[in-house]
């Protein structure tokens, strides 16, 4: 620990955002310094990378302004903390943990680094207590269960973030015998939004009526920010679940922002591109946030995750929904065909998955037939989706009568099991409709 | 042997420190991070360190230890949860809580337990290097104990014994131990090396019957994520013949490795009845824990499965995922700012790969024993294209390629192994192995059961042309059996009791719906309708 700040004005070199400084002792790996421009104004920066004396510095924010002869950085010997208290809720914050909502930073109980801490694989607890979100496609055949992360697979212009309202609205946690939570709380990140789909999010929060609190960093905001911003929310989030015991909600949209963020910030320090210009560690970045995610043994308090990720060009296999279905367990995704089709939510459920599940379904949680009704849902709809390919080369006429119920099938459950509007169904509902849907078209009912 | 900080690079650290040696074991920072030297040159020397740089400050001090990177050997490593730096994770909880703090240092066995120990040499007996001393029982598995240097026993402990105290003094003064450690990059030495003979039995029908493994071989699991790798990976290690599993979690979910863990301690060994944990050692190096630490996983659990193979056991290691530690190994290479390969995956990646498939094998150990180290590893190619780099080098070394097939798994079929593109060259003789223990069929029906398959590809190719109307009787009898052979055989739930079969149960299954294809076939040549026959065979 120093005892005074140290000010440096050896800035040898500029370039986009970021700062070589020369001639620099005792310098810390990820030390947070602040730059003062010479018009008086400051700027706050990382330090990134140490060579013998020379700092290389990442600023937060535009290096339009600064010089190499009258620009000061102080180093402050202190690397990025969160300040955390209970009254961080029901409030916004910026990227950087600023609060933007007008009034003054709460007074912290504690501080916790932003990059936190990996759980003990030996300390997580299994994530198993059953989410109803209110949706068939995810409570019926990829449920959802405290503690994993999930992510939404969505294409440009497909309705991701009414999704995400509806959940938030809706969802409901199936509550364990004598384990006296102190309720929900939800995390909202914000990353490179437009201010049209910002309103819209804020508004969905604030009529769900329960704890939030949102780190918010729009399209125009810093784009390192954007990197700083879900680091800061699973801090918080790790704080409200673990040290308060809060089932704890976090909702970021849309990682494809903070991925190309990070690919704009990598090349700026001339680090090798790998898959599509994307840094070869985006992988290990990317898990250090979705990783925070989980339930800790003989503590209260779970943090469940929900990040939307919008696939450039529809494309599953781009690195960004690549990289995050590797890490997360499982993903639902969405399917432009069967939104043209006016199906709402328009999850198409082959590719989607939720790896939990096993562990959030049968009987004392859901209901002991939801495997069953699953498998043969599933099974079934398959086989529909399958014969379709079939239909548009030999028509409807060649086929044979089974084939001919197996398409129909595909059609009715698409339009009764999927699409279900705005109304919310129970997981009882969920698995009433289906078992309806198998029965009407003569599928072996389940045992 | 001290020095000081002078550059810091994503997990690399530069060093002032003259004198270290090649990959020695250093402690940086006044937080005493664990790193490893992996160059030297005019600008000092560079450190991998294992843990996150963050907060590590210029001119702070470092310490050499002196020796490589070392995992400890000894009883009590089966039943143990590791990171990949042999750290024991639930020690590491309950000192530090659940959280891993940077920085902490941990004994990887237990000093202080009682073991029964039962010598094998008296005073007065000749010791040879490599010969067994003595054994301890560990948990079920005879733990044998080699001495590490020859010499003529003074006296021997007999009975309770903890790993602190020596337990043979050799005449003139040398002592032999229960606890040895060994540099994790360098393979434990063996007399003999043999080609594999005898199958590993996976309880995994598809893999048994159509694609079988070798004890001593390797073996591949690639997929695209959502395939089932994981699920497949924990299956064979609950299922698979063998005496001890080791199971790296190189680089994923938390979560899983979580439902593995209270998975293991509660279910049993299908082959001895004890808990599975019993017979297992994890290491778990999750996707968010230190990238360098995930590199050196690998070779921590290699190790620790090569040691208990020099006892005379059949050992089989289970990773996943290997690309995680192609990717660490290029995140390294990086920041070491290496002339990068293809993909950025630095060139030496393919040999890395080549020599860490090479440790595995079935062998005359040094002790005149045989044992055997068998390899599964998933690979994880990204957007599923198997054309990369990773699995490419992978393809070279291992013996068997279970490519794991993302249009089965969204049909719910697991295990989503695609069983015209995977192959096994073991095949041949693990063949002659179940013809001579199982039934002199198997051959045969394998034969049969594969052309089926491959007349059920081409017909459904007609069929999507002509229209399923358009085919024969006989064609439609084979793609019904085939479509059984798929649904009832290839196919196994790894939820219920389904989850694991015998060879025999295996080749039963298989032997019965393929003579119930042969029967239907005589009577479709007799002039019997084909409706009736179908509805018959149900």
């Amino acid at each position: 620990m120093r005892l005074a700040e140290h000010v440096y004005s050896t800035v040898t070199s500029i370039r986009s955002q970021l700062l070589f400084v020369e001639k620099v002792v005792a310098v810390r790996m990820g030390e947070i310094v602040r730059v003062r421009r010479p018009d008086g104004r400051e700027l706050e920066g990382e330090v990134l990378l140490i060579s013998n004396d020379t700092v290389l510095i990442q600023l937060f924010g535009e290096s339009r302004g600064l010089d190499t002869s009258a620009t000061a950085v102080v180093f402050t010997d202190s690397v990025r903390q969160a300040p955390l208290a209970e009254t961080m809720l029901q409030r916004l914050f910026d990227g950087s943990f600023r609060p933007i909502d007008g009034q003054p930073l709460f007074v912290p109980e504690t501080w916790a680094p932003a990059s936190g801490f990996p759980i003990n694989p030996g300390s997580r607890a299994r994530p198993q207590e059953f989410i109803e979100t209110g949706f068939a496609t995810i409570d019926g055949l990829n449920t959802l269960v405290k503690g994993q992360k999930l992510p939404i697979f969505s294409c440009a212009g497909l309705p991701a973030r009414e999704m995400v309202a509806a959940i938030l609205k809706n969802a409901r946690v199936a509550e364990e015998e004598g384990q006296g939570g102190a309720g929900f709380a939800l995390v909202f990140v914000a990353l490179g939004l437009t201010h049209h789909e910002y309103a819209f999010y804020l508004e969905a929060i604030r009529a769900m009526r329960s704890d939030y609190v949102a780190f918010i960093n729009l399209a125009d905001d810093p784009v390192v920010e954007r990197l700083m911003a879900p680091r800061f929310g699973l801090t918080a989030a790790e704080y409200l679940a673990f040290a308060k015991g809060r089932d704890v909600l976090v909702v970021v949209t849309d990682m494809t922002n903070y991925c190309d963020a990070l690919r704009e910030v990598a090349t700026a320090r001339e680090e090798l591109p790998g898959r599509r210009g994307y840094p070869g560690y985006m992988y290990s970045e990317l898990a250090s946030l979705y990783e925070r995610a989980g339930r800790i043994k003989g503590r209260p308090g779970s943090i469940t995750m929900l990040p939307v990720v919008t696939m450039p060009e529809d494309d599953i296999t781009h690195p960004i929904p690549d990289l995050t279905g590797y890490i997360t367990e499982g993903q639902i995704v969405l399917s432009r065909e069967l939104h043209q089709r006016g199906i709402f939510p328009p999850v198409d459920v082959l590719p989607s998955l939720s790896r939990l599940m096993q562990q959030g379904i049968g009987p004392g949680r859901t209901r002991a037939d939801h495997r069953d009704i699953a498998n043969q849902l599933y099974r079934q709809y398959a086989r529909g989706r399958d014969l379709r390919s079939l239909e548009v080369i030999v028509g409807r006429d060649g086929m044979s009568e089974a084939d001919r119920d197996h398409l129909d099938f595909a059609r009715a459950f698409e339009e009764e099991f999927v699409h279900q509007a705005g109304a919310r169904r129970t997981v009882v509902q969920t698995l009433e409709v289906g078992l309806a849907l198998l029965q009407r078209f003569g599928f072996e009912a389940p045992p | 042997m001290e020095g000081r900080i002078t550059g810091i690079a994503g997990p690399t650290v530069t060093l002032a420190m003259p004198g270290l040696k090649m990959y020695d074991r250093v402690l940086v920072g006044a937080a005493q991070l664990f790193g490893e030297v992996i160059r030297l040159g005019p600008e000092g020397a560079v450190a991998q360190v294992y843990e996150s740089t963050r907060g590590l400050a210029l001119g702070e001090p470092a310490v050499s230890l002196g020796k490589p990177l070392t995992a400890r050997l000894g009883p009590g490593l089966l039943g143990s949860i590791y990171d990949g730096l042999q750290r024991p994770l639930p020690e590491v909880a309950a000192a530090t809580g659940p959280f891993i703090l940077p920085g902490s240092q941990w004994p990887a066995l237990d000093q202080e337990r009682v073991w029964a120990f039962v010598p094998l040499k008296q005073p007065g007996d000749k010791v040879a290097v490599g010969e067994a001393y003595g054994a301890i029982e560990e948990d079920g598995t005879r733990h044998f104990l080699f001495a590490d240097r020859a010499g003529v026993v003074a006296a021997t402990a007999d009975g309770p014994v903890t790993l602190a105290q020596p337990l043979v003094e050799l005449e003139g003064g040398g002592r032999l131990a229960a606890m040895e450690e060994w540099p994790i990059r360098t393979p434990r030495p063996w007399r003999r090396k043999f080609a594999p003979t005898r199958p590993l039995i996976t309880g995994q029908r598809i893999i048994d019957f159509l694609f079988p493994l070798a004890q001593g071989g390797t073996a591949i699991l690639p997929g695209g994520f959502g395939t089932g790798k994981t699920v497949l990976e924990q299956a064979i290690a609950k299922f698979a013949a063998v005496d001890i599993v080791v199971y790296v979690g190189c680089g994923e979910r938390g979560n899983e490795m979580a439902e593995m863990l209270e998975e293991f301690a509660t279910l049993n060994d299908p082959w001895t009845g004890r808990t599975l944990m019993r017979r297992t050692i994890m290491v778990a190096n999750t996707s968010n824990m230190p990238v360098a630490a995930r590199e050196a996983s690998i070779y921590t659990a290699v190790t620790m499965a090569e040691y208990y193979r020099d006892m005379g056991c059949h050992v089989l290691l289970l990773a996943d995922s290997i690309s995680r530690w192609a990717e660490a190994l290029r995140e390294i290479s990086s920041a070491l700012e290496e002339m990068p390969g293809e993909e950025g995956y630095p060139t030496y990646l393919a040999s890395r790969l080549a020599s860490f498939f090479a440790r595995a094998g079935m062998v005359e150990t040094m002790g005149g024993k045989i044992g055997s180290l068998s390899m599964i590893l998933s690979v994880s190619p990204p957007g599923g294209d198997l054309t990369e780099p990773t699995t490419q080098a992978c393809l070279r070394a291992a013996g068997a390629f279970l490519m794991l097939d993302t249009a089965l798994a969204h049909r719910r079929h697991f295990p989503a192994i695609n069983w015209f593109q995977s192959f096994s060259l073991y095949d041949q003789e693990m063949t002659i192995y179940f013809g001579k223990e199982v039934d002199p069929a198997w051959a045969a029906f394998k034969r049969q059961a594969q052309s089926l398959l491959q007349r059920e590809e081409k017909l459904r190719e007609v069929a999507e042309i002509v229209g399923a109307e358009g085919l024969q009787d006989l064609d439609h009898l084979v793609m019904h059996t085939a479509a059984r052979l798929r649904q009832e055989f290839l196919r196994q739930s790894t939820f219920d009791s389904d989850a694991f079969s015998t060879p025999q149960l295996t080749f039963e299954k298989a032997a019965r719906l393929l003579a119930q294809h042969s029967a239907a076939e005589e009577r479709l040549a007799r002039g019997d309708f084909l409706t009736d026959i179908l509805r018959e065979m149900v």
